[in-house]
Order: C-alpha cells, then sequence, then structure tokens
C-alpha cells in the first residue's frame, strides 16, 4: 500500500504510450494520449495527499486541522482544462490532415511521404 | 478506508486499460467518458473537490463531445469520397 | 518498420522504462505520509494572509499566479489554433445548416431531450455562475466555473439547433468575451504596477474571510478566467459543429 498509486500512475502512462505507439487511428491516438496526462494527474495527487487529512478548505472547519497539500491541487486542476484544450487542438489537426490525404491511418502518410 | 482507495485504483487501472484497448474511436469515446467520471471519484477520495470538479465537467463532457465531433467531420467527408468515386 | 515489430519493440522499451520507473517512484515518500513543509504553512497562513478560505484557490490564483495566467495563455493558444485551422478554406463553401435535409440520416432529437435540455439550462447557468463567483471561498473557480457554463450553450444546441446555438451566442459576442477574459488577467496584474508594488500583487481591499467580497484580486481574476474559459469552450464547440454542418466541400453530404 505504501507506493500502490505510483504503481497505479506508472502503469496508465506506459498503457498510454502503447496505445499511441500501435494506434491505426489518429483519434485513438489522441484519446490514449490524454490516459497519458492523467497519469501524471494521479502522481501529483498522490504524492501531496495526507491520510486523515481533510480537503484544504477553512469555511466551516478551524484554521489548523490537519488538510491535504494544496499546491499540488493547484497544479493540477488548471492542467485539466488546459489538456483537454489541447486535445481539441489535435483533433482539429486530425480532421484537416484527414480532409488532405484522405485517411486517419498513421500507416498511410508515412507510406505518402516515400 | 483503505479498502475503498485499493478498489477505486484498481478500476482506475483498468479503466484506463479498456479506452486504450477500444480500437474504435468511436466506442473508444464513450468508455473515455466512463473513465473521466472514475477519476473524477479518485480526485474526490484523494480529498481535492476542485480537481474532482475540473474532471468531471472537462473529462467526462467536453472531451467526448470533441471526439465525437471530429467524427462525425470524418464520417461526412468519408461520405463525400465515396460520391466522387462512384461518379 | 512493419507494424508487429514495432509492437515488440515497444514492448521491450517499455519493460526496462518502467523497471526504471518503479526504482524511481520507490524513493519517494510513502504514499499518505506527508512531511514537506510547503503545504502545512501554506494551510495556516493563507486564510489569516490573503483572507480566502479556500487555500487551492488562493494558492492558484495569488501566490502562483503568474503560472496560471501562463496556463491560461496556454488554452488561448490552443483555442486560437483551433479556430485558425477549421477556418472555410479555398475550396469549401458555406452552406446554410441543412440539419432539416431529407438526405440526413440521422434521428431526430426527441421531445423528452428538448424539454429537459430547455429546462436545465436556467440551473446550468446560474450554477457555472455560483462556482465563479464564489472560488475564493468553497471548491470551484473560474476553469471549473467556465466549463460549467460552456455546457449550458451545448445544451442550448441539443434542445434546439445550430441555428439557435448561433443566435443565443453570436460569433462576435464569443470571441470578444474570451478576448477580454484574457486581457482583464493581465489588467489586474497591472493594478499592482500601478500601486507601486508587483505585478499581480494582492492590492485590492482584503475584506474578512468568509464574505463574498474578501481575498482582494482574487474574485475579478475568477470572473476573468470563468470568462475566458466559457468564451474559449462555446468557441471550440462552434467551430467544430460548423465544421459538420455548415461548411461544405463540393458533393459532401452528412
Amino acid at each position: 500500500m505504501r507506493f500502490f498509486p505510483y504503481i497505479v500512475a506508472a502503469w496508465l502512462m506506459l498503457v498510454g504510450l502503447y496505445g499511441i505507439a500501435t494506434s491505426r487511428n489518429l483519434v485513438h491516438a489522441i484519446t490514449c494520449l490524454s490516459v497519458a496526462q492523467s497519469s501524471t494527474y494521479i502522481l501529483l495527487l498522490s504524492v501531496g495527499f495526507e491520510r486523515g487529512g481533510t480537503a484544504p478548505i477553512f469555511l466551516d472547519v478551524p484554521v489548523g486541522t490537519k488538510a491535504v497539500d494544496p499546491v499540488v491541487g493547484a497544479l493540477t486542476l488548471t492542467d485539466v482544462v488546459v489538456g483537454a484544450t489541447v486535445s481539441a487542438l489535435l483533433l482539429a489537426l486530425a480532421v484537416q490532415a484527414y480532409k488532405h490525404h484522405g485517411s486517419l491511418d498513421p500507416e498511410h502518410f508515412r507510406r505518402h511521404q516515400d | 478506508m483503505i479498502v475503498l482507495e485499493v478498489t477505486v485504483f484498481l478500476l482506475v487501472a483498468s479503466a484506463g486499460t479498456a479506452v486504450v484497448l477500444t480500437r474504435d474511436p468511436l466506442n473508444q469515446a464513450i468508455v473515455a467518458s466512463f473513465y473521466g467520471l472514475i477519476l473524477g471519484i479518485m480526485f474526490f477520495i484523494y480529498q481535492a473537490p476542485d480537481v474532482a470538479l475540473s474532471q468531471i465537467t472537462v473529462g467526462a463532457v467536453a472531451l467526448p463531445l470533441m471526439i465525437l465531433l471530429a467524427l462525425a467531420k470524418v464520417r461526412a467527408l468519408a461520405g463525400s469520397r465515396r460520391q466522387d468515386n462512384d461518379r | 518498420m512493419t507494424p508487429a515489430l514495432r509492437r515488440r519493440m515497444f514492448l521491450v522499451a517499455a519493460a526496462v522504462a518502467g523497471l526504471l520507473l518503479l526504482w524511481g517512484l520507490t524513493g519517494l515518500p510513502d504514499y499518505g505520509v506527508y512531511n514537506g513543509p510547503y503545504g502545512d504553512v501554506l494551510n495556516e497562513v493563507a486564510v489569516a494572509e490573503r483572507k480566502a478560505t479556500n487555500v487551492v484557490g488562493a494558492v492558484t490564483f495569488d501566490y502562483r499566479g503568474v503560472d496560471t495566467m501562463g496556463e491560461e495563455y496556454i488554452l488561448f493558444a490552443a483555442v486560437l489554433g483551433v479556430a485558425i485551422l477549421l477556418r472555410a478554406q479555398r475550396d469549401e463553401t458555406e452552406n446554410p445548416p441543412d440539419e432539416d435535409a431529407a438526405d440526413r440520416n440521422a434521428p431526430q432529437t426527441s421531445n423528452a431531450v428538448r424539454v429537459i435540455g430547455l429546462a436545465l439550462v436556467g440551473p446550468v447557468v446560474l450554477f457555472g455562475l455560483y462556482l465563479v463567483l464564489h472560488g475564493h471561498l468553497t471548491p470551484g473557480g473560474g476553469f471549473q466555473g467556465g466549463v460549467v457554463l460552456a455546457t449550458a450553450a451545448l445544451l442550448v444546441y441539443l434542445s434546439g439547433e445550430y441555428v439557435t446555438l448561433r443566435r443565443v451566442s453570436p460569433e462576435l459576442v464569443t470571441d470578444l468575451a474570451e478576448s477580454v477574459g484574457a486581457a482583464s488577467y493581465v489588467a489586474v496584474g497591472l493594478l499592482g504596477v500601478a500601486a507601486g508594488t508587483a505585478f499581480l500583487d494582492n492590492v485590492l481591499p482584503l475584506g474578512q474571510p468568509g464574505e463574498l467580497l474578501s481575498a482582494g484580486i482574487i474574485p475579478p481574476i475568477n470572473a476573468a478566467i470563468g470568462l475566458e474559459v466559457a468564451g474559449g469552450f462555446v468557441l471550440l464547440l462552434s467551430e467544430f459543429l460548423e465544421q459538420t454542418l455548415v461548411i461544405r466541400r463540393p458533393g459532401e453530404v452528412t
């Protein structure tokens, strides 16, 4: 239990990379990229977790109760929204690539260059 | 509490694997939406409600929506190519 | 390189990388034990210093405000990229949206979806505004509230048509909202420079923790980011929908 979340994060990153490396469809590869990104969120939040701590919101609990680390939460929450927007940019690129080449298969692009 | 955490971690790992192993992009969008929801629950168990809010709104709604819209456009273009080839 | 060979090479490389990762990750402190000083210090002083009860929000928008400005501009640049990529190209025309075309083989929107979507638009907008404005008190903030507000536009599209969405959020208004949101962040930061201290310093009156008008510059920054994220996501949605429903190559059908 001491390292279990880190193992889950490493597994998700490697699984996401496997999906990108062996993908036959650009849109499938973009979704696997978002899975690989989510592994970093898990790693960040596991580092800052304190067992028995509450959320770092002090509206109805007095200041001084044990709470989890707020900094990793701040890093992750902007990361989630921005990651989705970058995925949208990649999807627009995939649509334009399909318009010009007629295929979403990465193998097709490689052969097109030869 | 430990049992809950271990269960959620195992769910996250298997849902992530399922997203990658689903090869058809249309099915993958739905599985990705489910994965976003499971991640949101995990962030909630991590006592980080802000991050859980972000993840649920973005990962379960906005991202699968954009995947589906891109696929709709590709399907429309595929229809026009088939028409051009038939002519 | 054949796909089978690539798969085998990747598995070998992933095994090595996985071992290295695990060896490195076991050097981290145990899961559930947090002994770093930064988080504990922030939890103790943030409420008294900035009068904001949401410490994560105070860290995002006050203590590490320049970071968040950079992230906001990543979002702005990505939305700009999508708008440039999905513009009408030279050989495409912009026709009126053919959602009711006879040869379109999509099912009609059911009445249940229309009614529920229409009924939910008001509460969703209200909830989004609540999230944006209370970002310094309870979990929430500009990013989450902005995405919820964009979801309200999506509900308008689902319960109506593309024309309804365009009427509710015309292109000029969405562009203006996004740009004004992105520029207001820097404008609020320049208030600090105008007051004689650093950029993005907290110079507005701080008030009492727990009140709506407290925590200095955090509510205006939340509002700016909420505006920008909402405008950005509605722009993304309309660009993709416009590609599918409006822009046509010669001979394209849906």
